[in-house]
């Protein structure tokens, strides 16, 4: 069957059969592996992306449910060579060591930030309570995203995309 | 790599249009909404429908309404939005109780209280509290439209009265004076299976004491309301011992069984020491029903 959806801005489309999952359209048929697929049972959300801005986890959605919506992954996130002030939150208070829960987390916090831009430390372990992290213990995450909501795209200094 | 086993994909654009299609799909067609129940089961090939029929886009289905005495809730209606819902968290704070600790925030972006109750999961807690909120459920068939108690509908675990050729479409709680209700749940971590859950509703007489109640258990091995325990309470004039009483027939009517979550004689504990909380926090907020509790 034939799904159109947006991804990052740009809309697709593509021939795919009806079981495909979504986390697997995004990497394997469009490439864009900074989606992380962990589980596989809807437990980790590593894979969580945003859909309509709404953090969902896509190894338990199809690319079928999907069409017609907007997806936005972690490689939507900075705009050009600008960081969205999450992943320099998660730069300056190193909210990732190994990285594999890290793309779910931002997007998590993005959307968070988007419905509170002033979440308190309680808030924010809410948020991302769906979301698994075996490295920092999640207090560097707590911290990388409260660093974001102080330091909002206007007033944040614009910083190179790593390369 | 967990995949689900081939079928083709529809989506209904109305709810006639679904029943459509579920009776032209026959008895291999399933109804997804959120599909944090179906979709893992097809990923381990516990289900393998040949036809999904996808009812997302039936916005009519997406609703919380007051009408007269009566909630509305639609069928397609999130677990976030039901979290959200002030008028929920007034009318039936318990709704919001669940609502927290139903698996976690991005699967409550998700997941819809028809699917819930479909599943009939015998840890899932909506149903609990439908019970206890003693909820109608509405389902459209063929031309015209039933209702069953929440009670009847469901028929034990992962069964319920909806039929293969019918869609669950609207949950209605009863709007009563002088009520509350609580819930609560014990889990080892977010997302978890409960390891045993109680919910309980009081409505008042004007005189102070208790007109009705109802006393619920989830994942603690009793099918339906506790209604040995509700029934001491009618009547009465609530009271610390009062509520220990039948926190203590609410133990004695559970029937848990061992597992990884603990043995049989703590999950009986937690029957009744989680009865004895909600009675107290149903009352409470009973005597103060404009306190809005969370969302």
């Amino acid at each position: 069957m034939q799904v159109t959806m947006t991804v990052n801005g740009t809309e697709v489309t593509r021939d795919v059969e009806p079981r495909l999952l979504l986390v697997h359209f995004l990497r394997e048929t469009l490439g864009l592996t900074g989606t992380h697929w962990g589980c596989d049972t809807s437990n980790c959300g590593t894979c969580v992306v945003l859909v309509d801005g709404e953090p969902v986890k896509s190894c338990t959605a199809l690319a079928a449910m999907t069409a017609g919506h907007e997806v936005r992954t972690v490689e939507g996130m900075a705009t050009g060579a600008t960081l969205d002030p999450v992943q320099q939150g998660f730069m300056e208070e190193h909210g990732l060591q190994c990285g594999f829960c890290t793309p779910g987390m931002m997007l998590t916090a993005r959307a968070l930030l988007d419905r509170n831009p002033d979440p308190d430390e309680r808030e924010i372990r809410e948020a991302i309570s769906g979301q698994i992290c075996r490295c920092t213990g999640y207090a560097t995450i707590v911290r990388s995203i409260r660093w974001a909501a102080d330091h909002p795209a206007s007033e944040s200094t614009p910083s190179e995309v790593p390369a | 790599m967990q995949v689900p086993a081939p079928f083709d994909y529809v989506r209904a654009t109305s709810v006639q249009n679904a029943l459509e299609l579920l009776e032209r799909h026959g008895p291999e067609a399933r109804v997804i909404a959120g599909g944090h129940s179906l979709l893992p089961m097809m990923k381990l090939r516990l289900a393998r429908p040949e036809w999904l029929i996808d009812i997302n886009d039936i916005g009519e289905l997406r609703h919380i309404t007051v009408d007269g005495d009566w909630l509305r809730v639609g069928a397609l209606t999130r677990h976030a939005d039901l979290l959200a819902s002030e008028v929920v968290g007034r009318l039936f704070p318990i709704v919001h109780d669940a609502e927290r600790v139903i698996a976690d925030p991005v699967v409550r972006n998700r997941g819809t209280i028809g699917g819930s109750l479909g599943q009939a999961d015998p840890a899932e807690d909506l149903t609990t509290v439908c019970d206890v909120l003693r909820a109608r459920v509405f389902i459209a068939a063929g031309a015209g439209e039933r209702t069953v108690d929440i009670h009847d509908f469901h028929r034990g675990p992962y069964e319920t009265a909806c039929e293969q050729h019918e869609l669950m479409i609207e949950v209605r709680f009863p709007i009563r004076a002088r009520s509350g209700s609580a819930y609560e749940k014990v889990e080892r971590r977010v997302g978890d299976w409960a390891v045993g859950a109680a919910g309980a509703a009081l409505w008042m007489a004007e005189d102070g004491t208790v007109a009705d109640a109802t006393i619920g258990l989830t994942a603690l091995g009793l099918e339906g309301l506790a209604v040995d325990a509700a029934a001491v309470l009618i009547g009465e004039r609530p009271s610390e011992d009062l509520f220990a009483e039948a926190a203590d027939l609410a133990a004695a009517a559970s029937s848990p069984v061992e597992d990884q979550r603990g043995p049989v004689d703590y999950k009986r504990h937690l029957a009744g020491e989680l009865t004895r909380r909600v009675l107290g926090r149903a009352l409470d907020r009973a005597a103060h029903p404009t306190v809005v509790h969370g969302g």
